[in-house]
């Protein structure tokens, strides 16, 4: 898994609540076998018209954020089905943070276990994040894992929490499968206590 | 000891390892695998050689992309992408060794219906699926979490989840539910009251007079729905129907072992005197036939109310509600009952199964539909064989619905069934996101009753008159 230390980058702004992860990847493209290839048809339906053209005034179509590294959006972002291809999109299109006021719970998960960063932020900051957003591209937003900090290009810093496992991973770039293998004994012996006690399992 | 919750129960019996910060192993009794979320875990497990660690308590069926039409075995109605992700199951279940359900099976059909069918799905179990739906499974009192793909992979790998506990909320219904208010009802006006964010960090336990009356069918519609308010599970505890639905499913425990089992599961509840972060109560009686006007599961209303205006809703949900009505081509002030319908859609795993079915026939009964189309996709082939022989499926047929085998259908539209732009479908799924059910298609989201009083009238239809 790619590492997440720090990042500065253009932020592109989303203010809506709900974005949905039927919004993020629509459900044409969850056919494929793979992880990658998906950036884009990242928000395809707001993205690109019947014809398949670019709608202009979709944000990431806007010549300023085209090359966007981190979306700054609305309470209860990814919220709907368990799609992996979500964050895959996301993460294939070059975002690689998220600042929102809050998460649907799958989605949060699903960020973490490919490198990209969702910062949850009370309302009122994420709402001056979205200000600085929509300067557009000179506007660099920075953010440092490490510290657990987000700046605006003015140079005000945020603090965000962050679940300490899931940032250790995150920073040294672990494949959390390898992390638990490494507890098989623990699961042997719950599995064998568990035969003994709920054979019908 | 001191008191405990359900949710707080199963935890305990499932807790493989737990690190010093608080982050937790889960062991998993049941993992469920279809054919959209699973192709890319099982290439990770052989990149990196590893294997299934437990085949015999992963189970496998193809349901989001499969045809529903009745011509299905012939290859040709499926695209070329959805043949190869059906036939990446099919190979990955056989290379593997996990237990399967092929579309060619009677008993295939959603995975959430199919599990505890078959019995697969039994109280006090942890149970994952790469499908947010899996909250179903919490009907039975089993502990049933949606997943990613990389965490199917973890479980594939290592039979455990790694989880932070959540909070418990405890949601309950008093009292009797009034004359064609059902589960749907309930569960549509919880995600009313508490929003789409409202169980973010919570494993919500439903209970109440209510929900102690509801089948095990309503049981899981309402549970089926509790990640639409955000909630990581929900739960309800197993009692005598829930231990009668059991006895004698295929993968059910036997003899002795049903005994032991039964002995567990009886103290399957929550003490009396446990401590709840967040509780909610709604008067049985209070909750009407509902529909949803917006894109967003928490835009319910009772079908006797009007289209709301975005200036009745406050902060971020003004610009939402605003987009959310034009979207779906609606004016405010319009009463609910007014709105035309072109399509009904019966099924999914919200209400899939047998009694869904029931209640829809009751309606229909020696009627016609006054829709352009109207489909039944029952959950599973077993359900539709059963609603067969009750004849209910001549019911359907005579009043002009197409009667379709099992799969997830237009729920997501992921196979060929699914809405044109601008068209309005009464359905019985549960999201009404933009675009879920085909590009630029609107979504009203009810009860199998209400969809069928919308079949019959060709509007949305409080099914009090028709009954
Ligand atoms: S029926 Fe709908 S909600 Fe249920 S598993 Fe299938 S696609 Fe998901």
């Amino acid at each position: 898994m790619d590492k997440f230390d720090t990042l500065t980058g253009i932020a592109a702004p989303m203010p809506l609540i709900n974005i949905d992860t039927d919004m993020i990847i629509p459900k044409q493209f969850l056919k494929t076998i793979k992880r990658s290839g998906l950036g884009v048809n990242l928000f395809d339906e707001m993205r690109y018209d019947d014809d398949g053209n670019e709608i202009p005034d979709f944000v990431l179509n806007k010549t300023q954020y085209r090359d966007a590294e981190i979306l700054v959006a609305g309470d209860n972002f990814g919220c709907g089905s368990s799609r992996e291809h979500a964050p895959w999109a996301i993460k294939d299109f070059g975002i690689r943070c998220v600042i929102a006021p809050s998460y649907a719970d799958i989605f949060y998960n699903n960020c973490f276990k490919n490198g990209i960063l969702p910062i949850a932020l009370p309302q009122e900051q994420v709402d001056v994040i979205m200000k600085d957003a929509e300067k557009g591209a000179n506007a660099r937003v920075s953010i440092d894992l490490d510290a657990q900090t987000v700046t605006t290009s003015d140079g005000e810093v945020f603090s965000f929490e962050v679940d300490a496992f899931k940032k250790h991973c995150l920073m040294n770039g672990l494949d959390d499968i390898g992390l638990t293998m490494e507890k098989a004994a623990s699961i042997d012996s719950f599995e064998a206590a568990a035969a003994q006690s709920r054979p019908w399992v | 000891m001191s008191p405990k919750t359900l949710y707080d129960k199963i935890w305990d019996a499932h807790l493989a390892h737990e690190a010093e910060d608080g982050t937790c192993l889960l062991y998993i009794d049941r993992h469920l695998v279809h054919e959209v979320t699973s192709p890319q875990a099982f290439e990770g497990l052989r990149m990196t050689g590893r294997t299934v660690r437990a085949p015999d308590k992963t189970i496998a069926v193809p349901d989001h992309n499969v045809p529903t039409t009745l011509d299905r075995a012939n290859a040709a109605t499926m695209t070329e992408d959805s043949r190869v992700q059906v036939e990446a199951l099919d190979k990955n279940a056989k290379d593997f060794g996990i237990h399967y359900y092929p579309v060619s099976d009677i008993r295939q059909g959603i995975v959430h219906i199919v599990g505890p069918e078959q019995g697969w799905t039994l109280p006090g179990m942890t149970v994952v699926c790469g499908d947010s739906h899996t909250a179903t499974h919490g009907a039975f009192g089993a502990l049933a979490h949606g997943i990613g793909t990389s965490e199917v992979e973890h479980v594939l790998a290592t039979q455990t989840l790694i989880q932070q506990k959540s909070k418990n909320m405890k949601v309950e219904i008093t009292g009797k539910l009034r004359p064609g208010v059902t589960a749907k009802d309930i569960t549509m006006s919880v995600i009313g009251v508490t929003g789409t964010a409202g169980g973010t960090g919570y494993v919500i336990e439903y209970c109440g007079e209510a929900i102690r009356d509801l089948s095990m069918e309503g049981r899981m519609t309402v549970c089926n729905m509790a990640i639409e308010g955000g909630a990581r599970a929900g739960l309800i505890a197993p009692d005598e129907k829930t231990f009668e639905y059991c006895k004698g499913r295929p993968h059910a425990p036997k003899g002795a072992q049903w005994e032991a089992a039964m002995e567990w599961w009886k103290t399957l509840y929550s003490d009396d005197d446990a401590a709840w972060d967040k509780v909610i109560t709604i008067k049985g009686e209070d909750i009407a036939p509902v529909v949803t006007w917006g894109t967003s599961p928490e835009d319910v209303l009772p079908i006797t109310a009007n289209v709301p205006a975005a200036s009745d809703f406050e902060g971020g949900k003004v610009g939402a509600a605003e987009r959310a009505l034009e979207y779906m081509g609606l004016t405010s002030g319009t009463p609910l009952a007014d709105i035309e319908i072109d399509t009904v859609f019966i099924g999914s795993c919200t209400n899939g199964r047998i009694e869904d079915l029931r209640a829809a026939a009751d309606i229909l009964k020696g009627k016609k539909i006054a829709v352009k189309r109207a489909m039944v996709v029952p959950g599973s082939g077993l359900v539709r064989a059963q609603a067969e022989e009750e004849g209910l499926a001549d019911i359907f047929k005579e009043a002009g619905f197409e009667w379709r085998l099992a799969g997830c259908s237009m729920c997501l539209a992921m196979n060929p069934d699914q809405l044109q732009p601008g068209e309005r479908c009464a359905a019985t799924s549960n999201r009404n996101f933009e675009g879920r059910q085909g590009r630029g298609g609107r979504t009203h989201l009810m009860s199998p009753a209400m969809a069928a009083a919308a079949a019959v009238t060709g509007k949305l239809t409080d099914v009090r008159e028709l009954m």
